[in-house]
């Protein structure tokens, strides 16, 4: 037994109101630069819909993820590594942007600069590649919220798996929202695929990033990520992709995503697995045991014998008490209610999801039956408005049985919780008929529905012993950098050469670059926006909002210039 | 000898390589996070497709016959009994091929970077120099071999060019050699010495990275968070009782 630590997340879909906001304050922290306009690390899809990138869970054409070959053994499905690098000059199946979509911006400047006329002037759409003017026809959600269905519907690949009767029964719309990050797979193909082996996964809590200096921009990570997560800036020719948030997951906050995440349906905790039999795991024969497999690799951090494997293995006493607390192990592996998203590709991914439940009590109390009673909820989940089929396809490799345990349970817990509130006798037998006890379904209950920040994110912090330099402690002192790249502009060969630029040197200069500004708003430097990676959810740092009218003077206003709503003429002096 | 001679064939030569060779280990110290192929896939790839195999897979090839034409001198293929006919229609039946292909793929990119709308404006200054000298030396070399195959031969290269480049290497450079090997070479040989000279500061550093450590590493790359990241060594301040983990 190797026992290794993992950062994972289980998103509860039921509470997904689809607002974006993960995905917005994320772009905010992490792609708000030229040459990843395209590239959204968290971005929320309505199911059924093509996703992001178009299709992309359309294996027989992008050819993402492992597959397990003739000989039983596992191998990628873009196959062996000499025609990865046979290819390599040009990649027959990489996405391009259209599979995404071209950036574009808008001319706003003929908003102020058009002569009178006799109509408004329009800020057309110019693209952000070339520079010319566009038209925008599709973006990253453009089917949002079953935007241009049924046409656009039709091309999921997930719906084109399950049988004609259900696609029928798609005339009764339903949908429900898929939000999405990297999955920091314990098997990840990015890096299997990656030629420089610049893809790695972090020993001590399993994220898996890019190494910026060691990536040569050879792109078989885009076609190997069966999830479509790894990116490909174009800009600075480099693979970038979702990183955990780690400099905040580092010092015990949660990534920007499930900060700011309205329905407070993120989870974020350690789990520890079994390294060793990651790999026999993943090449189980039959694509609907992997998710069995991939639990069973997964181990129990109150078990004595793991305690002491994970404390020889070096992991911390801190770390596996947060494994012990942890919600994503308790939703995993207690109650059994997350699944994992695509279990059938192999990489053993690490971001789970609690499957909808929603429509069915409000379709059963429609019907004019009790929405909540037991026996009415049991009988409608197979007959739910979102398919099993849809659901399993998604978490199950298509395997409707475990879905519907899954919903059964989420059913149980209202029905017995609704006793509870209505101050009846719980009724155990509910519990029972799904295999667990009235306990575990209170103790499930509050972890779904009134678990706290603390208790929704176990994060325990990274030890500074164990690697020297956690990011931000390493380039704590700017003043290393001072004439370095870090410290103003690029090295000789563009904007993208010299070494990569500290985190906290960006930072740095990012604050201080907003303390001085001239004007309220300057979109024309991107270094004045808003970092959210300083914000750790307290307080309002400045810019985030607009300043309110007793905030004023502004922030350098101490003879008061102040800069509010009403005057954005007006300029902030410089200290 | 005159003195332009000199300044040619051996002053130039050694500082273009001596800035190839230094250019790179400075541009790989100082600039690791710019030494990218810079791939312009996700703009285009219809082009691309055809464009890029092409041109990569023949100057693979033109360089393998640069390596047997330079490199090996003519005693040695005497030695194992290659007659000078059959080098010469080996040589040039491959080499025509090769680069065919290779003009074929980079006359393909040339006008993808030309005409697609994004690649055009991905295409920096340095590109467009290292494009002028790159195409200068390949139809240079082209129109060499060309001119053998009309049998316009003035001077056999493996006389010439071939001597006079490996003497380069052990310190006793010939010029007069070069003299004698015709413009044709003289101009390809110049714009080669550009090329070398230019390279560690384009994107044409990609060739050093040719990822062949991909056949011997596992799959799944596991590293400590993180020694190498940051561009300092942390302090220690302190010694680790027993012996480290890793």
């Amino acid at each position: 037994m190797r026992v290794m630590a993992q950062m994972g997340m289980v998103m509860n879909l039921d509470k997904c109101i689809g607002c974006h906001t993960c995905s917005v304050t994320c772009k905010q922290a992490w792609t708000n630069r030229t040459g990843v306009e395209y590239v959204w690390f968290n971005n929320v899809e309505t199911r059924p819909g093509q996703g992001y990138p178009r299709t992309y869970e359309d294996q027989e054409k992008w050819k993402g993820g492992w597959e397990v070959g003739r000989n039983g053994k596992l191998r990628l499905r873009t196959g062996s590594r000499l025609k990865r690098l046979l290819t390599i000059f040009s990649n027959p199946i990489q996405p391009s942007i259209d599979d995404y979509y071209e950036p574009w911006t808008y001319d706003y400047e003929t908003l102020t600069n058009a002569p009178l006329q006799e109509h408004t002037p329009v800020a057309r759409p110019r693209s952000l590649l070339s520079n010319e003017p566009m038209k925008v026809e599709w973006s990253a959600n453009w089917d949002d919220d079953l935007g241009g269905a049924p046409e656009l519907t039709q091309a999921d690949p997930v719906l084109q798996k399950i049988s004609a009767q259900v696609k029928q029964q798609f005339e009764q719309t339903y949908m429900f929202y898929l939000p999405r990050i990297c999955e920091h797979c314990i098997n990840p193909s990015c890096a299997a695929s990656c030629p420089s082996g610049a893809i790695y996964k972090r020993e001590e809590d399993g994220i898996v990033l890019v190494d910026q200096d060691r990536c040569r921009g050879w792109r078989m990570c885009v076609t190997g990520c069966p999830y479509k997560k790894v990116y490909f800036n174009h800009r600075t020719g480099k693979a970038e992709k979702c990183t955990f948030c780690f400099p905040r997951v580092e010092v015990g906050i949660p990534t920007v995503c499930s900060e700011t995440c309205v329905g407070r349906l993120r989870y974020i905790g350690v789990v520890l697995y079994d390294a060793d039999r990651v790999l026999e795991a993943a090449s189980t024969p039959d694509e609907q045991d992997l998710y069995q497999a991939q639990r069973s690799v997964l181990l129990d951090p109150d078990d004595p014998q793991v305690v002491r494997a994970a404390e020889q293995a070096g992991i911390p006493r801190d770390w596996i008490d947060a494994a012990q607390r942890s919600p994503i192990h308790a939703l995993i592996n207690r109650y059994e209610v997350a699944l994992p998203l695509h279990p059938e590709y192999r990489t053993m991914p690490m971001v789970w999801y609690i499957p909808p439940l929603s429509p069915v009590v409000d379709a059963l109390t429609g019907t004019g039956h009790d929405g909540e009673d037991a026996g009415n909820i049991f009988g409608a989940i197979e007959s739910l408005r979102i398919p099993v089929e849809y659901l399993a396809e998604l978490f199950t490799a298509g395997d409707t049985g475990r879905v519907t345990g899954v919903l059964r349970k989420l059913g149980a817990m209202r029905s017995y919780m609704r006793d509870l509130n209505l101050g009846r006798p719980a009724d155990e037998s509910i519990a029972a008929a799904v295999g667990m006890t009235g306990r575990d379904i209170q103790d499930m209950h509050r972890l779904l529905a009134v678990a706290k920040y603390d208790e929704r994110y176990v994060i325990p912090t990274a030890h500074a012993e164990q690697g020297p330099e956690r990011e931000e402690y390493d380039s704590g002192c700017s003043l290393d950098y001072d004439g370095g790249p870090g410290m103003g502009g690029w090295g000789p060969f563009g904007e993208t050469s010299g070494g990569s630029t500290p985190i906290a040197v960006e930072n740095f200069h990012m604050l201080a670059a907003r303390q001085t500004t001239d004007t309220l708003a300057a979109p024309g430097d991107r270094e004045q926006r808003v970092n959210l990676l300083n914000w750790d959810g307290k307080g309002s740092p400045v810019g985030l909002f607009p300043p309110q009218p007793h905030e004023r003077p502004g922030p350098h206003g101490e003879d008061g210039g102040g800069v509010g709503p009403d005057s954005p003429a007006v300029t902030d002096p410089k200290p | 000898m005159n003195a332009l001679d000199v300044v040619l064939w051996v002053i130039l030569p050694y500082i273009s390589l001596a800035v190839f060779v230094v250019g790179h280990y400075w541009r790989y110290r100082y600039d690791k996070f710019g030494w990218t192929t810079r791939s312009t896939q996700l703009y285009e790839r219809r082009l691309l497709r055809w464009g890029s195999p092409l041109f990569h897979f023949g100057i693979l090839f033109v360089l393998l016959g640069h390596v047997m034409g330079l490199g090996i001198p003519k005693s040695w293929t005497d030695a194992v009994g290659l007659s000078e006919q059959t080098y010469h229609a080996l040589a040039i039946g491959v080499g025509a091929i090769a680069g065919i292909g290779t003009l074929a793929g980079l006359a393909i990119l040339i006008y993808r970077r030309r005409t697609v709308g994004p690649v055009f404006s991905a295409t920096t200054k340095n590109d467009k120099l290292m494009y002028v000298v790159l195409t200068a030396t390949i139809l240079f070399g082209m129109s060499n071999t060309v001119l053998g195959v009309l049998g316009h031969e003035g001077v056999d290269y493996r006389d010439t060019v071939s001597p006079w480049f490996r003497s380069i290497f052990y310190f006793s450079p010939d010029p007069e050699l070069m003299r004698e090997a015709g413009l044709g070479f003289q101009l390809h040989a110049l714009s080669a010495l550009v090329l070398f000279a230019i390279w560690p500061f384009t994107r044409l550093v990609h060739v050093f990275s040719a990822p062949l450590g991909y056949f011997t590493r596992p799959y799944i790359v596991y590293r400590s968070r993180d020694t190498e990241l940051g561009n300092r060594a942390a302090p220690r301040g302190w010694d680790r009782v027993g012996g480290g983990r890793r």
